[in-house]
């Protein structure tokens, strides 16, 4: 009797437990079965700017990895689907196509670059998405896009807020330089960057002696920096990508070109493997950039993330520090996922009316987008490399090699001025 | 003056290492009817080796582009005998055999892409830093030491192929197929051995251009367009042309960037190119 008892206890007891159990792998299986979100791109994996992407896409992956062991987004797993662009601009458009009408993602974000963002563009405007972006310089001046969202701390006046900075500080020097040369590539997005510069020199009171953009095709940049350095230009503001970024800083240094301000918008010295190669080269530079290992700039949440992404970025070929693009990569899925957890919703009109009020905590520190959908603040770093040592990678991962000049906020130390090779 | 004199001396620089890329596209080009799109693609497969072993054993690049030539003339020869195979032998050349080349491209691509990402890579030397300053004239290594490599490795192909018994073969095998067979030679056999030295020479340009240069998996493309116009201008196959050819189109890039604006450099080298066709449609030094 007391067996049969016990029996009957110990029966209902395991019920009672099998039953809670399967309520909450119920639950819990609900939760993983549920439909995922999907979240559509383009990246460029192949082609010119693929280390950029590849690096990008690692970031993501962080953040898709993060965001589905906290238990997904509105309770459903995350899932992405992209396509490589090939850096090829005239795929991006059948990208999205396919992505909004085939894959029926429920959110889309941007590939790298203004390139390869404008032309994304007329298809999300078309199904009203918001479309967060990621480092497109001014691609919302031409189409005035309200659900556009972009992370690159450029500033509300993007083509402006570029080089404002760089000419600030080369006002700033006594006695004041006066002349300025502008080489720019035939690109979309250093065009723009030049752009801004010389409205920048011509605000400051300075003398545009020199003003020509080049082909990307170029090999050898000698003939351009000799023909600059005839201009005896003062400040040389350098709008280029990172192979003729390279190829210029080399040519500046086989010239030996005396000007006293160097720099402004050489993409690619950002990149670890270029800073190595450059080393020595890259001393006295004045840059743009956006997040390096100063103390200035340890916002919360940023050593983790690099943390991660330098042990996932190991033998993937990819920029092996992660300090310049990835963090912003983690950065705008940070946006998105902060927006529809607060508006509970995939509902593009919500999702973009709380990206225009909100200020989001992300691993770029706060962001606030203005109504254009820029950084309702500027905060392109003007940074200066000093005591950069040969063939040294790990230099770069401390403080002390990137100065911060610029914005003042930001600042970690003063410049040295007249620029020295 | 010194602007003018500077100008002139980089056109040659560059001149000599767009040869080092072309040459090798002016054989199985100019003299083979080989239109190999991927030529460049092996350009940048050459700079890899280079990069590799000279990150890893410190190997100067230019001495890994010398070593590395007979595994690249293997890979030549082979490629060829899948060519004539596929295509050459049924007389599909034409539209399958490019469509061919531009796969065999992409595949080096993505290869290149796969085992090393694509990160920009680039090489170390003591020399590479280095500049020699002729009075205002600054020479800078990085640029010299292609010019004398480049101008070596043409030489030799020049000489080989006009002093020979093989090289002549391979230049009557571009003019009469039929007579080089009554002769007693094997034409499949030539063209394999022509295509391979064709290659060969790519793993050395590849070392120079990674000397110059970061270097990424798709940069190959870059060169195709130019690639091409040098062996045209300098005329069908003939290397002297190409040779001048690839001299001028550096020369006058060099100019146009130094005096005018870069941006016009391609267009006036590629206005030249055409002016050049306009009234020698067979090029330069192309046989009429």
């Amino acid at each position: 009797m007391i067996k049969r008892r016990s029996f009957m206890r110990a029966s209902l007891a395991s019920g009672v437990i099998a039953l809670a159990a399967a309520s909450g792998s119920l639950v819990s299986f609900a939760a993983q079965a549920a439909d995922p979100i999907k979240i559509g791109f383009s990246m460029a994996l192949t082609g010119g700017l693929a280390g950029a992407g590849k690096a990008a896409l690692i970031a993501m992956e962080i953040w898709r990895d993060d965001v589905n062991k906290k238990g997904g987004l509105l309770g459903r797993p995350v899932e992405f689907v992209y396509y490589d662009d090939a850096t090829n601009p005239a795929t991006v458009p059948g990208i999205y196509t396919k992505l909004l009408n085939v894959d029926k993602v429920d959110l889309v974000v941007s590939s790298y670059g203004t390139n390869e963002i404008a032309p994304a563009m007329p298809i999300v405007m078309r199904k009203k998405l918001v479309f967060p972006s990621l480092f497109g310089l001014a691609v919302n001046d031409e189409f005035k896009y309200d659900r556009y969202f972009q992370i690159m701390p450029a500033g509300p006046e993007p083509k402006i807020d570029w080089s404002r900075g760089f000419f600030q500080l080369a006002a700033e020097q006594k006695p004041k330089p006066q002349t300025v040369a502008i080489i720019a590539q035939d690109a979309e997005f250093s065009l723009n960057a030049a752009a801004g510069a010389r409205a920048n020199a011509k605000a400051g009171g300075f003398k545009i002696v020199y003003d020509k953009t080049f082909p990307s095709s170029t090999t050898d940049y000698s003939p351009i920096i000799r023909a600059i350095e005839a201009t005896n230009a003062e400040i040389i503001y350098v709008a280029s990508y990172p192979p003729q970024s390279a190829g210029m800083v080399k040519a500046v240094h086989e010239v030996g070109l005396k000007a006293k301000m160097l720099g402004g918008c050489l993409v690619g010295l950002q990149f670890a493997s270029l800073q190595q190669n450059l080393g020595p080269l890259l001393n006295g530079i004045i840059n743009y950039d956006f997040w390096v290992p100063e103390p200035t700039l340890n916002f919360p949440g940023i050593v983790e993330f690099l943390k991660k992404y330098q042990e996932a970025a190991k033998g993937k070929g990819v920029d092996p520090l992660g300090h310049y693009l990835p963090p912003y990569a983690y950065a705008y899925l940070q946006v998105l996922e902060q927006s529809v957890n607060a508006t509970k919703s995939l509902d593009q009109g919500k999702l973009a009316a709380y990206m225009h009020k909100a200020t989001f905590k992300t691993v770029v520190g706060d962001v606030k987008f203005a109504k254009n959908g820029e950084w309702a603040t500027t905060r392109v770093l003007q940074v200066q490399f000093r005591d950069v040592q040969p063939d040294n990678l790990e230099q770069f991962a401390g403080p002390g090699k990137r100065i911060v000049l610029y914005p003042k906020a930001w600042k970690s130390g003063d410049i040295a001025y007249p620029y020295k090779q | 003056m010194d602007l003018f004199v500077n100008a002139i001396v980089a056109g040659l620089l560059l001149g000599a290492f767009y040869a080092s890329v072309s040459v090798g596209l002016s054989i199985s080009f100019g003299q083979l009817d080989i239109v190999n799109i991927a030529h460049p693609a092996f350009v940048i497969v050459g700079s890899y080796i280079a990069w590799i072993l000279n990150s890893r054993f410190g190997l100067d690049p230019v001495l890994v582009g010398v070593l590395a030539a007979p595994f690249f003339f293997l890979a030549g020869a082979l490629i060829y005998r899948i060519y004539y195979a596929a295509f050459e032998r049924t007389g599909q050349e034409s539209l399958s055999g490019l469509a061919f080349f531009f796969g065999v491209m992409f595949i080096i691509e993505v290869v290149l892409i796969l085992a090393y990402g694509v990160d920009y890579r680039l090489v170390s030397a003591d020399y590479l830093g280095r500049n020699i300053d002729l009075g205002f004239v600054g020479l800078p290594l990085r640029l010299v030491v292609p010019f004398v490599v480049a101008s070596v490795m043409t030489a030799a192909v020049w000489l080989y192929l006009s002093r020979t018994f093989t090289g002549r073969a391979i230049l009557a095998v571009a003019q009469d197929r039929l007579a080089l067979q009554l002769m007693g030679a094997d034409p499949v056999k030539i063209k394999q051995f022509a295509f391979g030295l064709a290659i060969a020479t790519t793993s050395v340009a590849g070392a120079l251009l990674i000397m110059i240069g970061p270097v990424e998996p798709s940069l190959g493309r870059a060169y195709i367009g130019r690639a091409f116009a040098i062996v045209v201008l300098g005329g069908m196959g003939s290397i002297p042309g190409m040779v001048i050819a690839a001299l001028l189109i550096g020369v006058v890039e060099s100019f146009v960037s130094s005096f005018a604006g870069p941006s016009w450099a391609p267009a006036v080298a590629f206005g030249a190119l055409l002016l050049t066709l306009a009234v020698r449609p067979s090029g330069l030094f192309g046989r009429a």
